[in-house]
């Protein structure tokens, strides 16, 4: 098992209606890799971490973590699909970082980082908001323990948000475009964190992003997305300083021009 | 015809007594309907089809009959299948399963408020559906109802004197006797309408200060 990659994903497919987001897609990333996926809108970037968080559920393909099945199980020899019990035990290595942060907003930051913790690892609240104060202030929110998101700025959610995810401890976290809807002014605070978390942890990220000097920067490789499949996926200088694909290529003058 | 001032005053003890029948058959006819209108609104979101089938019928006929009609069957047709009822419990039951249709209603529209990404958040974090509910949805599906809540309570405090077609001694019930007795119907049932109307503005204002202390909260994203 240990010598399994992290994340085996073969021949994924999936449909809204009849647009085909993802065309039969393959990608293995190891475990403590830190991986960006560019590519235009529209991609199916997003599908793919939605995917991997059960969040859609794919047409065809596998997704093995550490060599297990995410979508299916094994019943007696046979595989069959994914029960409600599978999926949970599966979803407890992954965490998700949304764009739009998706905070709960009937509880303060501590509230939002200690409430699963408290109830989906059943720890006591005395622990879990102890973790959670510890989180909030390695993201620099340490005096922002009782305000609730309202009261906080874009960066400041994303960053609640960040902790949240981290409170569970994934094995792999998935960051999908989380500095998307922020102001300017506010997504350096927010790379700060994840230039952190990707220089001090050995979790596997993954994060879909528009921020190409920040991809460029902090990940091990750096995969090119479009219409569906991963045209490209090579180091950060490769893709940046030399692709070998025309689309990435073109991609890469569009964005980096402007 | 005058108004008696001395006799109102002297049959008020008497309505008051009434009214506490009255204000109780509602405050637990609320409840009962506040907790199945919630059960309805789970069951028809059930992953079971058929479960979620047979609520949402359910919830429908027991909106498109009268209420009236209902007190009547749980009083006069249950006994006949064993079940026999006190004409209070029978008309709290009847108001509180009546009212939690409508109530059913009001829940949904405030579970359908809350964003999407809510509920791929308790996803991501791992929540069963049951802490999903409880943890995430509830606390900001229902904050909002308040006021429809109220609403339907002041409705409910209105349709108590139906209960005098099954014999409650509500306040309608004990005007209707006073005014039997003494002859005079003109003072008993004008103390009944000021006394709901009294109490009707009275619950109006409560709900309006539940609103401000616990639905508008501009916690929203």
């Amino acid at each position: 098992m240990s010598d399994a990659p992290m994340l085996s994903i073969k021949g994924l497919c999936k449909k809204f209606g009849s647009t085909e987001v993802l065309k039969s897609f393959d990608m293995d990333i190891q475990a403590g890799e830190k991986l960006s996926i560019i590519g235009p809108s529209g991609s199916g970037k997003s599908t793919f971490l939605r995917i991997l968080m059960t969040l859609e559920k794919p047409d065809a393909g596998s997704i093995e973590i550490e060599g297990e099945r995410l979508w299916h199980m094994k019943r007696n020899g046979v595989d069959v699909p994914a029960d409600r019990r599978h999926l949970k035990k599966m979803r407890s290595e992954i965490g998700m970082v949304f764009q739009h942060f998706n905070l709960f907003p009937h509880m303060t930051a501590l509230g939002n980082v200690s409430v699963a913790p408290r109830h989906v690892q059943k720890m006591s609240r005395a622990e879990a908001e102890d973790r959670g104060r510890q989180l909030l202030e390695r993201v620099g929110l340490g005096d922002k323990l009782d305000a609730y998101p309202a009261q906080l700025s874009g960066g400041q959610k994303q960053r609640v948000g960040i902790a949240r995810a981290l409170a569970l401890q994934p094995k792999v976290m998935l960051f999908d475009e989380v500095t998307s809807a922020l102001d300017p002014e506010l997504v350096g605070e927010v790379l700060n964190v994840l230039r952190e978390l990707a220089h001090e942890t050995d979790m596997t990220m993954i994060l879909v992003t528009h921020e190409m000097r920040f991809a460029q920067e902090i990940s091990d490789r750096v995969a090119f997305m479009d219409h569906g499949k991963v045209l490209e996926i090579d180091t950060p200088e490769k893709i940046f300083s030399d692709p070998k694909h025309p689309r990435t290529r073109e991609f890469l003058n569009a964005v980096l021009e402007s | 015809m005058i108004f008696d001032w001395a006799f109102a005053w002297s049959i008020l003890p008497q309505l008051l007594w009434a009214l506490r029948v009255t204000v109780y058959a509602t405050i637990l006819g609320m409840l009962l309907a506040s907790v199945l209108g919630l059960v309805w609104v789970l069951l028809r979101r059930s992953p079971f089809r058929p479960l979620a089938f047979v609520t949402h019928y359910w919830v429908e006929f027991i909106r498109s009959t009268p209420i009236l009609v209902q007190i009547y069957f749980l009083y006069y047709i249950l006994p006949e299948v064993g079940l026999r009822l006190s004409p209070m419990v029978a008309g709290i039951v009847a108001l509180g399963v009546h009212y939690s249709a409508y109530i059913a209603e009001v829940y949904r529209a405030g579970i359908e408020s809350v964003p999407k990404g809510q509920w791929e958040a308790a996803k991501a974090m791992n929540f069963t559906p049951a802490q999903t509910w409880r943890y995430v949805i509830l606390p900001q599906a229902l904050p909002p109802t308040i006021p429809a809540m109220g609403n339907y309570l002041v409705a409910m405090f209105k349709d108590t004197p139906m209960l005098s077609a099954i014999t409650v001694l509500e306040l309608l019930q004990t005007a209707k006797i006073i005014g039997s007795e003494s002859f005079r119907y003109l003072e008993p049932l004008t103390l009944v309408g000021g006394l709901f109307l009294l109490l009707s503005l009275v619950a109006a204002r409560g709900v309006r200060w539940a609103e401000q202390r616990f639905g508008a909260q501009e916690l929203r994203i």
